[in-house]
């Protein structure tokens, strides 16, 4: 039992090893690439604003809100508040939320897509065609991926601060300012450069591991649906795996 | 031309091609006919390459397929053309796109170039003013032009096609049947068709070949067909017991 989950483990991991030389093979024509790339940009970039505008905000208020409820009644001064509020949301809940919540958009997206391709014969038409289609179907995706979900990241922790900031204003739980004290208090730009570093990353992960399940998705749409929702599971996996790698190194 | 040298393939246990040599002529319809699981599509997808065959050799004139280089291989791909049971289209792109794209990546035209060229392979197929056209707003007769257009718009010299009429009614079959035997004709190219359509077999079956158990059980021509008394090819043409009557007129018997 345990011998064939590990062998199947290894050969999964293997393949994708082989797979990503092949994504990373020189592109054919360079022009046809960039115009993938673009569209790809516009579908993940713009089409993932609302999401994450809106969970970002909320994100921010509840952790707001949350805080002052703790902190409330100790000798903890209130202005902390905005200074964890700032700081869990870059190094963690922006990055590490964002991924998740995109590898579920996006992620299920790239597997349903490309996985539907390769059951239309669509990436056999391609292969005839002498195209590489490992790289054609995912240098694009994951040029938009690492270039994109970073901006989405920086703004989700942007609207999240905001959030905070609505949530303290509204609710009336403590002053403006000293949410805004807590806000100047004690930066270390250095966290933004792990926040960075976190969404590149994750980036990467969500999308080749999406991309993967869908290229060698068997036929039926069962196994559509399968790699679509094992992009997903895999993905926050490996993002989460990741998230602690990259705090025990960079911190 | 392309000859097939002894091709087996297997799946796991399950053998499909056991040992298959012929010869697909140029300028001709090549048929390849059998039952449904017979392993007609396992055998053209070793003719394009998308399939390793177990053992055996595939020729494209002088030049054997898994022996080229990856220049070669890349330049007999442009020569290759191949039309997919389900047309094989971009859902994203529209019509001309999806034609263009074989332009796009293999060629230095410009975009006007590549434009008259949509527009010339399009009327070839019969389709006119559906370039702005998405997959989905076509029908599946219009798809399968558009994949032949696709196909044939780099001139290739070798055109497969994988039941270019399934799914279609008699009628728009048979203009898919006598377009590909147009093209084929008309630019000498050698055309490698699976099918199981009788219609298409009586018609354009310039030389068919007829798989079963995993071996040509008939090699032969149309007009053979007919006056043939191999009792394998009898039976899968000939399947309805109306046939069996009518041939049996037909022949005086
Ligand atoms: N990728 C594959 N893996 C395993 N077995 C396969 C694969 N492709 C085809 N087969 C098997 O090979 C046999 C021949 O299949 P093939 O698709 O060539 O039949 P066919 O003659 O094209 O049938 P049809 O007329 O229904 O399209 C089938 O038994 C099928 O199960
Ligand atoms: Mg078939």
């Amino acid at each position: 039992m345990i011998n064939t989950i590990a062998y199947k483990l290894f050969y999964q991991l293997g393949q994708w090893v082989l797979w990503m030389r092949q994504v990373f093979s020189k592109p054919e024509k360079i022009n046809v690439y960039w115009r993938e790339t673009i569209r790809q940009m516009n579908d993940l970039g713009v089409g993932s604003l609302p999401v994450v505008f809106i969970i970002s905000i909320f994100f921010g208020a509840v952790t707001t809100v949350q805080f002052y409820y703790q902190i409330s009644g100790t000798f903890v001064p209130n202005y902390y508040i905005g200074y964890i509020v700032r700081d869990m949301t870059i190094i963690e809940l922006a990055p590490t939320f964002t991924c998740m919540l995109l590898a579920g958009k996006v992620g299920s997206n790239i597997a349903a897509e490309i996985g539907g391709m390769r059951q239309k014969e669509i990436i056999d038409a391609m292969d005839v065609m002498g195209v590489n289609t490992a790289a054609f179907l995912v240098l694009p995706r994951l040029i938009a991926a690492v270039f994109m979900i970073p901006l989405l990241v920086i703004l989700a922790a942007a609207i999240s601060i905001l959030g905070g900031y609505f949530a303290s204003v509204w609710g009336n739980l403590f002053t403006v300012s000293e949410f805004i004290q807590g806000l100047h208090s004690f930066f270390i730009p250095y966290n933004v450069f792990i926040m960075l570093v976190k969404a590149f990353t994750f980036a990467f992960l969500l999308t080749t591991i999406s991309a993967y399940q869908g290229y060698f998705v068997k036929s039926g749409s069962i196994e559509l649906g399968k790699a679509s929702t094992n992009a997903v599971v895999l993905s926050d996996v490996a993002i989460l795996v990741a998230d602690y790698i990259i705090a025990l190194v960079m911190t | 031309m392309i000859k097939i040298k002894d091709i087996e393939k297997s799946f796991g246990e399950k053998v499909v091609l056991k040992g298959i040599t012929s010869t697909f002529h140029r300028g001709k319809t090549n048929l390849i006919i059998g039952r449904s699981g017979a392993g007609k599509t396992v055998l053209l997808k070793i003719l394009v390459g998308l399939f390793q065959p177990n053992k055996g050799e595939v020729w494209y004139d002088d030049q054997s397929f898994f022996q080229l280089s990856k220049k070669e291989a890349r330049q007999l791909r442009m020569k290759i053309g191949m039309l997919f049971q389900g047309g094989a289209l971009f859902d994203s792109w529209n019509v001309e796109e999806n034609i263009r794209f074989p332009l796009d990546m293999y060629t230095e035209m410009s975009y006007t170039e590549k434009r008259e060229r949509v527009k010339e392979v399009l009327k070839k197929v019969e389709l006119t003013g559906v370039e702005n056209k998405y997959p989905s707003e076509l029908s599946g007769g219009m798809q399968k032009r558009v994949g032949i257009a696709r196909a044939i718009v780099l001139n290739p010299q070798y055109l497969f096609c994988d039941e270019p009429n399934s799914g279609l009614d008699p009628k728009t079959a048979i203009v898919i049947d006598q377009l590909i035997l147009d093209i084929t004709q008309q630019y000498d190219i050698t055309t490698v068709i699976n099918t199981h359509d009788m219609n298409s077999v009586m018609e354009i079956g310039d030389n068919i070949l007829l798989l079963k158990d995993g071996c040509v059980a008939w090699q032969g021509n149309k007009d053979e067909i007919l006056t043939s008394e191999d009792p394998t090819i009898i039976e899968f043409i000939f399947a309805s017991p109306f046939l069996k009557r009518l041939r049996k007129k037909a022949l005086g018997l």
